[in-house]
Order: structure tokens, then sequence, then C-alpha cells
């Protein structure tokens, strides 16, 4: 039995936080070179030009990209023969993202409740995804995810007969209705199948796939990368004011399912993509 | 083409700009998102003053980052200006004149914009490093317990903003949209 400590995932978590907000991904800085070279909106390639002038001041001033720092979002892969010795594992990811949001001077949005609306002064609690996995060590992987393109995140129980076509259809609406206010260019996470709660997760597991990479499932991909096209074709393009780039990658994710269902979701993520992963044990 | 303004806004200023312009805003904004814009309404309906006279006045709609020692302020962008639109067209009566954030508003706000003869900037999402830049002083004028949520003065310089929704009821997000789909729709043949 392998053991990782309370204090190392504090540590470790602590550092992710700071790092997601201030440094954006390389896989996203690449995919605004590519969106560069194809935008065909003088505007579009001003805000994509601004965007990466943005990204180099947060990296270069140790600021966050983005006001909006987001809710952490863990998925942890527990290895079954790992062992979290000196606390409980949530605990220790909860005080990882306090202390690194107030090191990293890094806006704190989260509030105790919804209907009375009081901040807990230290962005926690963080969304945490536990997944029991072969293995001796603790893989954490770790989003700050944006309010604005959570908000128009939707999900939707589609009916077998609808089809590949139905799902298209559904999340080419989704993303026509979210339009600006996703703050394109997006990645966009769809979950397919499963039931409504795994649905929802899938789509927001897909996000944290790299941009570029495509689904092993040859179908999939291939959906990807068609949903892809024909987003783009949309016309939305960077920040909504009109263009070619619309989604910067298509994310899917799916499950096996009950006959009678064809849950679909829709996770938006904005082009300030954070994600960090890190191996303990 | 860019165009440079100097802030508060006259009359002249928000007839000249039409949507899809970019703009370079330099002047005083105060800043105000959901809490602010809560508290602002509450007070009007109980009869009492708002906490700053909004005539002419630019609202730029952001939540920033707590500012680093040195810092004027910290990252500061926009953010999504639908969850204003409730309480929007009363403030427009009050005179308030231009408002910065990122989004669709609803046909009740741009029916107040152009009845009051006022603007929408959009700002770049996420470019909120960039955007903090231009923001060259900062000050807590009221709610500042409400924190990142709190009204702030800044005075902001070369402020890059693109006109959303001009008076005469032009809206980028459908002019740009509609042009590209059909640009792209005759691409694909």
């Amino acid at each position: 039995m392998n053991e990782v400590t309370y204090e190392e995932i504090v540590r470790n978590v602590q550092e992710m936080c700071q790092k997601a907000n201030f440094d954006l991904g390389e896989d996203v800085y690449a995919a605004f070179q590519e969106a560069l070279s194809t935008e065909t909106s003088d505007t579009g390639k001003e805000i994509l030009n601004q965007l990466v002038e943005n990204a180099d001041i947060a990296t270069q001033d140790r600021v966050p990209m983005c006001q909006d720092t987001g809710t952490a979002v863990f998925i942890v892969e527990l290895g079954q023969d790992c062992r979290i010795v000196g606390g409980n594992l949530i605990d220790a990811i909860n005080e990882g993202v306090a202390k690194g949001y107030q090191e990293g001077y890094l806006r704190n949005s989260m509030i105790y409740d919804p209907l009375n609306r009081k901040n807990t002064g230290d962005n926690t609690p963080a969304v945490v995804h536990i997944e029991l996995v072969e293995g001796n060590s603790v893989t954490l992987h770790m989003t700050a995810k944006g309010g604005g393109a959570e908000n128009m995140s939707r999900m939707k129980m589609l009916k077998p007969s609808d089809g590949l076509e139905g799902i298209k259809k559904y999340v080419l609406h989704v993303v026509e209705e979210a339009g600006p206010n996703a703050c394109p260019p997006l990645v966009v996470g769809i979950g397919v199948g499963g039931n409504f709660e795994r649905c929802t997760y899938l789509a927001k597991k897909s996000l944290f796939r790299p941009i570029g990479e495509r689904h092993a499932d040859e179908t999939i991909a291939q959906l990807e990368f068609e949903l892809m096209e024909d987003i783009n074709r949309l016309g939305i393009g960077p920040q909504g004011m009109g263009g070619s780039t619309t989604a910067l990658d298509v994310k899917i994710e799916s499950a096996a399912c009950h006959i009678a269902a064809l849950p679909v979701a829709v996770n938006l993520n904005c082009h300030a993509s954070r994600h960090q992963t890190v191996t303990l044990g | 083409m860019q165009k440079s303004i100097q802030l508060p806004l006259t009359k002249k200023d928000v007839q000249s700009l039409k949507a899809g312009d970019r703009v370079l805003l330099s002047g005083t904004v105060y800043t105000a998102r959901d809490a602010a814009h809560k508290r602002m309404i509450e007070q009007d309906q109980a009869g009492e003053p708002l906490p700053i006279e909004l005539t002419d006045q630019v609202i730029y709609y952001v939540g920033p980052t707590p500012a680093k020692p040195g810092q004027v302020i910290g990252s500061a962008g926009p953010t999504t200006s639908e969850r204003m639109d409730l309480y929007t067209p009363r403030l427009l009566e009050k005179g308030l004149k231009g408002m910065i954030g990122k989004g669709h508003r609803n046909d009740a706000v741009k029916k107040a914009i152009v009845e009051n003869g006022a603007v929408y900037f959009g700002a770049v999402g996420g470019a909120a490093a960039l955007i903090s830049r231009s923001i060259k002083s900062s000050e807590v004028m009221a709610y500042a317990d409400l924190g990142t949520e709190a009204i702030r003065r800044l005075e902001i310089e070369n402020f890059p903003v693109v006109v959303i929704n001009d008076m005469y009821g032009g809206d980028v997000y459908e002019e740009g949209v509609s042009t590209f789909k059909k640009e792209a729709a005759e691409d694909q043949g």
C-alpha cells in the first residue's frame, strides 16, 4: 500500500490553482495561433491578438488571465492501492484551494448558499469528483471553471429516435443560444449517454482533455470533427462579434445508457480553458 | 477605424457611435455588477438617493481580482451583462449613458438604449490582465461590504471596446454573426 500525505496534496493543489490561472496551457495558446491564421474577421483577429497578449502578460506578471478565477473543479483518480494519510482527501483539496487562491490574489467567487449568497471568503468548497482506479498513486486533474460559460451549459434527454442528427442539432442550438455570453472561442464539452447525472459529468470530464486531441473511438472522433466544422460555420466568431472561430475544439465522452434514453449534455468552456494535472505517490 | 472618446459621454459622442465601431475609452467609469445593481434598485425603490450620480456616466460590469501589492487593481475583464438586464432600464431612465460588459442584452434593455440615447460597449471577455493595464486608478465609492462587487470609480486610459448596441437599434452580435454565417454557407457552396 502506497502512501500520500495530506500536506503533499495541500501543497500541490495550492500550486495547481495558481498555475492554472496564470499560465494558459500550451494547447490553448497553440489553438489561438492556429485560429489567427484562419480567422476571416478583422475584429475577430484583433480579439485573438488581444487574447495572446493577455496570456503573455498573465504569465510574465503572475496575474490571473481572467478576473473570473473560477470554481475549482477536481477529478481525482484514486488508485485503490494508494492510501491518503494525515487527514481527509477532500479537506486537503479544500485547504489547498483556500491557500492557493489567497496567496495568488485570485478572486473568491464561491458563496455558502445559492439563496443567501454570502461569499465563503476563500473560494472553497471545491467541486470534487473521485474515480477509483487500478494502481497505487493518486492523480489530481484540476480546472478553474468560469461562471459565464457554465451558465450557458445545457442538458437534454433526447429520444433514441433523434439519433446522431438529433445530437448535432441540439449541440448547435446550445452553442448558438450561448452566442457571445460564454466567451467564444469556446471549448465545447459534450456528454452522450449515461443517465441524467452521469451525462453532465461526462461533458465536464471531456473538457479536461487537451485541445487538438481526438477521441480514441473512431465514431466519436468523427462526430467531434464534424461538430467542430458545423459550429465554426455558425458565424459567431471570437466574442460573438462575427467570424470563423467559434470553437477551438469539441470534446465528446460517452457511456452506456438505458434502452429508452439518449441523454446529451453540453458543458461550454470559455477560451480560458485552464487545466492542470499532477500525479502523487 | 478606431475612435477615441473622453468620458463622461456627451450626447454628441453617443450619436456618433455605430454598432461595430472600435473605440478607446478614457476618463471615469464606475464598476457595478449583480449585487450592487440589486442594492441600487432597492434604494431607488425606497426613495433613497443612489450612492453615485449616474447622469452621462458609464458603468463597467466587472468584479476584479484582489490587487497584488503595487497594483492599482487586479485582473478586471467584463462579466456577462444579461444578469443586469432586470435593473438596467431604470438606471438608463436615471441618466446612465453607457455600459461596458459582454454578451446579449434583452429586448427591454435594447429598447431603453434607443429611447434614452445610450450605448452598450463590449470589452473582450477573458482579456482581464491586458485590460487592467488601461486602468490607472481605482477607489471604492460605495457598498464596500460587497468586496469584489463594490462600486468603484476607475480612471481608465485607452480602454479598448467595441460598440455592441447603438442608439439607432444596431446590434453587432446580430449583424456580425449573420455576415459570417452567410459567408460560411457560400464557401461551402
